[in-house]
């Protein structure tokens, strides 16, 4: 459970970057955080694994403040938290393999690390992994001969060896094509109804939030500004979230 | 300057672009000019002295040929030597650099007195020339090629940690990002998110410091620290001109086939 208790984030140059966010996400849920480019959805998912400090407020992870956590409860805290990124953010130097062990280092000694001497049982939790975002095969490919969808799915597969509880995903399609969309997405969604691991994820596509959100919030300047089931998140709801109509270029299609 | 946007297959017809300014490349050369000429009037440089010392350099080529070839087993081991003292203070210099080119890189670490404080250090290790070093551990440890491992550490620390930090400023910092966020601590972090990325560029620029070194350690022994130096100044000293050459010759064929080796190694990181 992810709660945001009067979070607010002021940048030095004075930007408001969150206003006073209260709200609480329960387990399992797939959250889609919808918003302009700057209304603050990044800022809020990097919030909740602390990649950003806020300024005001607090938030918890099932019950335990991540906002004051410091040195190894905050390493832990973070442990729990997978994270998927916009470019993937893959060693591409290295083996789709060590990208996913690398998942696995919270779990170990800093001496054990330095000499990356990975248990056996870790490379099975990594090869599931990859076995479930369907890359088993190309497991000791080095990460740059991968295509951005399956670099993606490394990046997932990183998350699931992890053994997070929840999954942040920060534009997790914006730089993939259509159909590896679909199939990044998902595989989200799947890990989501098997797994039951919570959810949240930026998008801009409105189309591909509605198909995979089973909850929308909408940012606008830093305030939520919408908050509820994806049913309830009618064209008119998406013109209030953007100030304006919805526009051609914030629809996927082809879906 | 600025670039005409014309295709080159038509005549350029623009008029827009203006030539560069003669006046900045003129000024230019008269200022190098005057430095040249100062700098050659304040050490009391002559012609007339190069123009007669030009046949001694004459007569000192006439004596070194032919080398003594007798002489080459007898240096094997001196020159073995120069090798062992490259690759100990190479290896000794780029340990250290590692985690001083680390300390450097502002990407690392963000407090910025841990990397000014760094790069003070960095910059104060290169001020020195690797025989000043030389001769500074030939007066605290003595004679011989510890102070020549010794020097050459210090020498290639400065190499690589230079080299090596800029390189690992311009690092993708997204790895890095992920590696926050699965939650490693600091050293976890640079094993995971930053190592990978840069270990062939610290391995090339380790190589390269070990080619300079290769060359340092010949010299070295002029000071009295260790390897083929040593038995260069003797023979010079007793005007054993062959000898002179063998030495000079074993060294270029060592320093050729190494410098080989490692440009090859150098281009399979990439």
């Amino acid at each position: 459970m992810i709660e945001f208790h009067n979070v607010s984030k002021v940048y030095p140059n004075g930007t408001t970057a969150l206003n006073n966010v209260d709200i609480k996400i329960e387990d399992g849920e797939f959250v889609v955080v919808v918003g302009l480019s700057g209304a603050g959805k990044s800022t809020f998912l990097r919030s909740i694994n602390r990649l950003h400090e806020v300024t005001e407020g607090e938030i918890l992870i099932d019950e335990e403040s991540i906002t004051t956590a410091r040195g190894s409860t905050l390493y832990r805290m973070r442990r729990n938290i997978g994270m998927i990124f916009q470019n993937f953010n893959l060693v591409r130097r290295s083996s789709v393999m060590r990208n996913v062990l690398s998942g696995r280092v919270g779990y170990h000694s800093t001496l054990r690390m330095i000499f990356g001497l990975f248990p056996r049982e870790d490379k099975d939790i990594a090869m599931e992994a990859l076995e479930r975002v369907n890359m088993k095969e190309k497991a000791y490919s080095r990460a740059d001969e991968l295509s951005g969808g399956q670099q993606q799915r490394v990046s997932i597969a990183r998350a699931l060896a992890q053994e997070a509880k929840l999954i942040l995903a920060d534009e997790p399609v914006a730089s993939l094509d259509p159909l590896t969309t679909k199939q990044v997405m998902d595989d989200l969604a799947r890990i989501n109804t098997e797994l039951n691991m919570t959810m949240v994820v930026n998008l801009h596509f409105i189309d591909v939030a509605r198909q995979y959100a089973t909850r929308i919030i909408g940012f606008r300047e830093g305030e939520v500004v919408f908050d509820g089931p994806v049913e309830e998140a009618t064209d008119e709801v998406f013109s209030l979230i953007y100030g304006r109509a919805v526009q051609e270029e914030e629809m996927l299609g082809e879906m | 300057m600025k670039i005409t946007p014309t295709s080159n297959s038509t005549p350029s017809t623009n008029t827009e672009s203006a030539p560069p300014a003669k006046t900045k490349s003129l000024f230019t050369i008269v200022l190098v000019l005057l430095l040249v000429v100062w700098s050659g009037w304040q050490i009391n440089f002559s012609v007339n002295e190069l123009m007669t010392g030009l046949p001694q350099m004459g007569s000192l080529i006439a004596d070194l040929i032919p080398p003594d070839w007798t002489y080459f087993s007898e240096v094997t081991s001196p020159v073995m030597e120069t090798i062992q003292m490259a690759v100990l203070g190479t290896t000794f210099g780029g340990l250290l650099a590692f985690p001083l080119a680390m300390l450097a890189a502002s990407n690392i670490f963000q407090a910025a007195w841990i990397t000014a404080l760094s790069r003070i250090v960095l910059n104060l290790i290169r001020t020195l020339p690797e025989l000043l070093l030389a001769a500074l551990f030939v007066a605290i440890f003595g004679i011989g090629a510890v102070s020549g491992v010794l020097a050459l550490m210090l020498f290639s620390l400065g190499i690589i940690a230079k080299l090596f930090f800029e390189s690992v400023e311009a690092i993708d910092s997204g790895p890095m990002e992920a590696m926050t966020a699965v939650g490693a601590n600091k050293l976890k972090w640079i094993m995971f998110g930053v190592v990978p990325q840069v270990m062939s560029s610290f391995m090339s620029f380790f190589l390269y410091a070990f080619e300079i070194n290769i060359r340092a350690a010949a010299v070295l022994g002029l000071v009295g620290a260790g390897g083929i130096g040593l038995y260069y100044e003797q023979n010079l000293g007793f005007f054993q001109y062959g000898r002179v050459s063998t030495i000079i010759v074993y060294t270029l064929v060592v320093v050729l086939l190494i410098d080989f080796l490692s440009t090859r190694i150098r281009e399979k990181l990439q």
